[in-house]
């Protein structure tokens, strides 16, 4: 704070020398920063922690065992933003990832190429069942999909952009006639319980879909609206193919750098273990940031790329926004329900019917709808699942890089482990641990003797190890109130905020999260629109 | 202990939420004092209390104030604590004028907004130390208060119920505090507060007097904890009977707020938060308080949508004064351009027998009352034994306050 301690990293340039000051050098952050480098604008990128990628950020968990973070597959790399910010980032030529679905019993059921285009371990008629869900599913998305790209509509500034946009989607409802049209509108806020009753009889390809409508959402599969989730999964594609799924090449390790790469090649300085400790703000417009050092450096834009609750509730004054406003903030429902499991193993685990080439797939164990929905259960009342159901994925087989020769590392997202646990997490975690290793062993038996080391983050790790308010990836709920117009609160949807000059471009802002890198993309579209008004 | 204060603990609070239900009518502290002098057993319901509309006669009780000395019991205000080392940054945050400049032991009237600009309540805040503030207003904002807390080292309290107030007001009012000996009240200049020694009791030794009121004459509010209330009273009650002191219930003091040109929330304009139609919130531009909004100053609520609508003229509603031909009162009678055209609403309205001119407060659309300001009428309907006699009279817009008083700001005040 005081003068005599000198900055840890001084800039060669004077420190307002910047058109626009990133927050949070996530993967959101560094698209906003290219897309905002790219148009010639002075960028500067401030990271709290001491490397780039926010939850894509790669750690050593055990001696000799690296994770690549949070994420561990991609599905729904945003092929624009890619395109326009040259991110390299690749499926490796082959087969796609294919998903393979557990339960215990039965051989699993293998979904291959992008969600399902073939399956294998079902019968014909089911898979042919599931195709047709598949293609409704998919058209439907199809049409919530165009509006992830633009900011969402402001109400009372309805612009030409959105009624073409709501013009679009009309015309994509009723393109495959006025039945589709119809269905569209009856499914859009069901449950996907019922909807994949309607189609399915398959327990494994009920529990899938219901596994995916609502990993990282608060919600159980017979939860009203909860279909919501699976058409947000399916709005992702990959090589054109909705629903699809990659490990890049170079595994996930090398998301954070592709993002990182963008940004520098688009100018953009970079400057990490730099925490911002205020955003300077006066009279309804900001000018800049103070790190926790005291370094002021000033900017006529500021986009913060980090939870909008750690923006407002922490780096702005709080008597600079309204008291409503604050209030907006601070109910914004942001309480994870996934913890992430890290495993160091002595080698290759052997799931139980599973082919040594889908190992290197995504493995959920899930054995019906309602084993999702009895998982969700003790959710509501601060409890974690006695019985969890989880996704797993072996990142080392894609990155031999990540674990020591002939050992290997597993990754798996476990849900429902609620953020408030009623017990607390300290007493809970090991209580969870136990019964995730368990499920673990009677699928894979004999990979308990081979674990070398396990790491638990619970919600509550998470929120700590990224500064994620609530250790929600999404930053704020995925659900139907807090979507489009709501995203993060009305008053600060649509990427600017009642600030001025202070932008969101997390995934807290329209369209949520998973590694898209829309919202930095959009928001970075946005502030360069406003320039041209 | 107050239902809506932050209680001391979950009994308490149990506690204090049972016990409303036994008193659905709550008297004030002067309640018996009231109640002995009343003569017409006119009560109204003014914030969950008893409160006279008249004590014995509205008439005279008018002219207590403007020719002797009132006494209005002020205890159903709704009043808030606010204290700590970040209240002077919160108010700044919360209310329209510049706290900063807001002196220990000084007064100002001021108003509050939400995050659109539309006004929530007007009132005064009384800087009683540097971190020590008290909040008066029509209706109640806990909720509003305490959500527009976070971050700040402040601590927030209603104290409705623990403070006893009392307006004295009037031109003998100076001398009625003189002859109860409270020394050195002379001092006191408009918008002044002191504290002067008092024997209440257990607990209370002094009485905080400030130099405000409602009324536009030369006038004081007393605050003592509610013990020590009735002390207070018979200390000014028993000094004033040589300078004619009366007790006065709201009716006439309706009438010299109106004269002295104040607005009433909820009757003058509906709050934020009262209000069920869209269109009927209002920003402070539009209920004649944009003198109160400093842009200057640090951010506040409803900063921005106050500015915007200064800047894209998009005011809707104007508040102005009115004379009215004749000598009826024109409450709430519609407005009319050209005698034709609807252009507004009277709001408070009276013959002002200081002025002697029939008075009243009005909003209205723009732009009447902006661009067009001539040729307006008011239709007054009197209803005379079972018939609306309809009256079409010439209104003319005129500044106000309607009555201004030399009394009331001279320092020294005067012993008349």
């Amino acid at each position: 704070m005081t003068s005599s301690e000198p900055m840890k990293a001084p800039s060669a340039t004077a420190p307002h020398a910047y058109d626009a000051i990133v927050i949070g050098a996530g993967h959101n952050g560094l698209a906003a920063a290219a897309k905002l480098g790219r148009s010639g604008r002075r960028v500067l990128v401030l990271e709290a922690a001491n490397a780039p990628g926010g939850a894509a950020r790669g750690r050593e968990f055990a001696p000799g065992f690296r994770s690549a973070g949070l994420a561990h597959l991609v599905n729904r790399l945003d092929p624009e933003v890619a395109r326009d910010l040259g991110l390299s980032l690749a499926a490796r030529p082959g087969p796609a990832m294919p998903t393979a679905v557990l339960d215990g019993e039965r051989e699993p059921a293998v979904l291959r190429g992008a969600y399902g285009e073939a399956i294998d371990g079902v019968t014909a008629e089911e898979a042919a069942a599931f195709s047709r869900l598949r293609d409704k599913l998919v058209f439907q998305a199809g049409i919530l999909k165009r509006f992830l790209r633009r900011p969402p509509p402001q109400l009372g500034a309805i612009g030409i952009g959105d009624i073409s946009t709501l013009a679009a989607a009309g015309f994509g409802l009723i393109r495959k006639g006025r039945a589709e049209g119809r269905d569209f509108l009856r499914m859009l806020l069901m449950n996907v319980a019922d909807v994949a009753d309607e189609y399915l009889e398959d327990d494994r390809l009920k529990a899938l879909l219901a596994f995916d409508a609502t990993l990282g959402i608060h919600l159980g599969p017979r939860s009203p609206t909860s279909l919501l989730g699976l058409y947000y999964r399916l709005t992702g594609e990959v090589a054109g193919k909705a629903g699809g799924q990659f490990i890049p090449e170079g595994g996930m390790a090398a998301v954070a750098p592709a993002f990182v790469r963008a940004a520098e090649s688009a100018g953009v300085t970079i400057r990490c273990g730099a925490r911002v400790g205020r955003i300077l703000a006066d009279r309804g417009s900001t000018r800049g940031v103070i790190l926790s050092d005291g370094t002021e450096l000033t900017a006529p834009v500021v986009v913060s790329a980090i939870h909008p609750q750690a923006t407002f509730l922490h780096l702005v004054d709080p008597v600079e926004t309204g008291t409503g406003f604050l209030r907006s903030i601070r109910h914004v429902r942001s309480a994870g329900n996934v913890a992430k499991l890290d495993l160091a193993l002595s080698r290759m685990p052997n799931f139980d019917g599973l082919s040594g080439r889908d190992h290197a797939g995504r493995i959920v164990i899930a054995r019906s709808m309602s084993h999702v929905e009895d998982a969700f259960n003790p959710a509501k009342y601060g409890e974690f699942s006695p019985d969890p159901v989880m996704e797993i994925v072996l990142p080392s087989l894609a990155d031999a890089t990540l674990a020591p020769d002939g050992a290997c590392t597993l990754s798996a997202l476990i849900q429902y482990a609620p953020y408030r646990l009623k017990m607390g997490w300290e007493s809970g975690k090991p209580a969870f641990l136990r019964i995730v290793l368990d499920i673990l062993e009677r699928h894979a038996p004999g990979i308990g003797d081979t674990i070398v080391a396990a790491d638990l983050a619970t919600p509550a790790d998470i929120e700590t190890e990224y500064n994620l308010p609530g250790g929600h990836w999404h930053h704020g709920e995925l659900q139907a109130d807090q979507l489009l117009i709501n995203r993060p609160t009305g008053a600060a949807s649509g990427y600017t905020t009642p600030i001025e000059g202070l932008y969101l471009a997390s995934a807290g802002a329209h369209p949520g999260g998973g590694i898209s890198g829309l919202a930095g993309w959009n928001a970075a579209r946005h502030i360069l629109a406003g320039d041209r008004r | 202990m107050n239902a809506l204060t932050k209680p001391a603990n979950a009994q308490d609070a149990r506690r204090a939420a049972r016990d409303h239900i036994l008193a659905p009518r709550l008297e004030t502290p002067f309640h018996p004092r009231l109640a002995a002098l009343d003569q017409v057993n006119d009560w109204y319901n003014w914030a969950g209390y008893k409160a006279p509309h008249a004590v014995f006669d509205e008439e005279l009780e008018y002219f207590a104030i403007r020719s002797t000395a009132a006494l209005f019991d002020i205890s159903p205000m709704v009043k808030y604590r606010i204290s700590g080392p970040d209240a002077e940054r919160y108010l700044n945050r919360l209310t329209l004028r510049d706290v900063r400049k807001l002196g220990i032991g000084r007064v100002h009237y001021t108003a509050w907004c939400d995050d659109h600009g539309h006004v929530l309540d007007d009132g005064t805040l009384f800087r009683l130390g540097e971190q020590e503030f008290r909040l008066c207003c029509q209706e109640r904002h806990l909720p509003w208060l305490l959500d527009s807390d976070f971050g700040l080292a402040v601590d927030i309290r209603e104290e409705t119920d623990e403070i006893a107030g009392l307006a004295l007001q009037g031109p003998t009012s100076f001398a009625v505090l003189a002859a109860a000996g409270f020394a050195g009240a002379d001092r006191l200049k408009p918008f002044d507060i002191g504290n002067f020694p008092h024997d209440g009791g257990p607990g209370c030794s002094s009485v905080t007097i400030s130099r405000t009121g409602f009324t536009g004459d030369l006038g004081y509010e007393l605050f003592v904890p509610r013990a020590a209330a009735l002390s207070l009273w018979d200390r000014l009650w028993d000094a004033g009977g040589e300078h004619g002191i009366r007790a006065i219930g709201y009716s006439a003091l309706n009438r010299t707020r109106i004269e002295a040109g104040f607005i009433v929330a909820n009757a003058d304009f509906v709050t934020a938060e009262a209000a069920l139609r869209a269109d009927r919130v209002r920003l402070p531009d539009e209920i004649g308080l944009d003198w109160l909004v400093d842009p200057n100053k640090p951010h506040f609520n409803g900063r921005r949508a106050i500015l915007d609508a200064r800047r894209n003229q998009t005011l809707k509603h104007i508040l102005v004064g009115l004379e009215i031909e004749g000598n009826i009162p024109a409450e709430h009678a519609i407005v009319y351009h050209r005698g034709k055209r609807e252009a507004g609403l009277v709001t408070a309205a009276t013959w002002s027998p200081t002025a002697k001119r029939n008075i009243a407060i009005a909003s209205l659309e723009r732009p009447y009352g902006t661009t067009f300001t001539d040729d307006l009428w008011v239709e007054i309907y009197a209803m005379r034994e079972l018939k609306y006699q309809k009256m079409m009279k010439r209104a003319k817009i005129v500044p106000r306050p309607f009555v201004k008083l030399a009394r009331r700001t001279a320092t020294p005040p005067g012993l008349r």
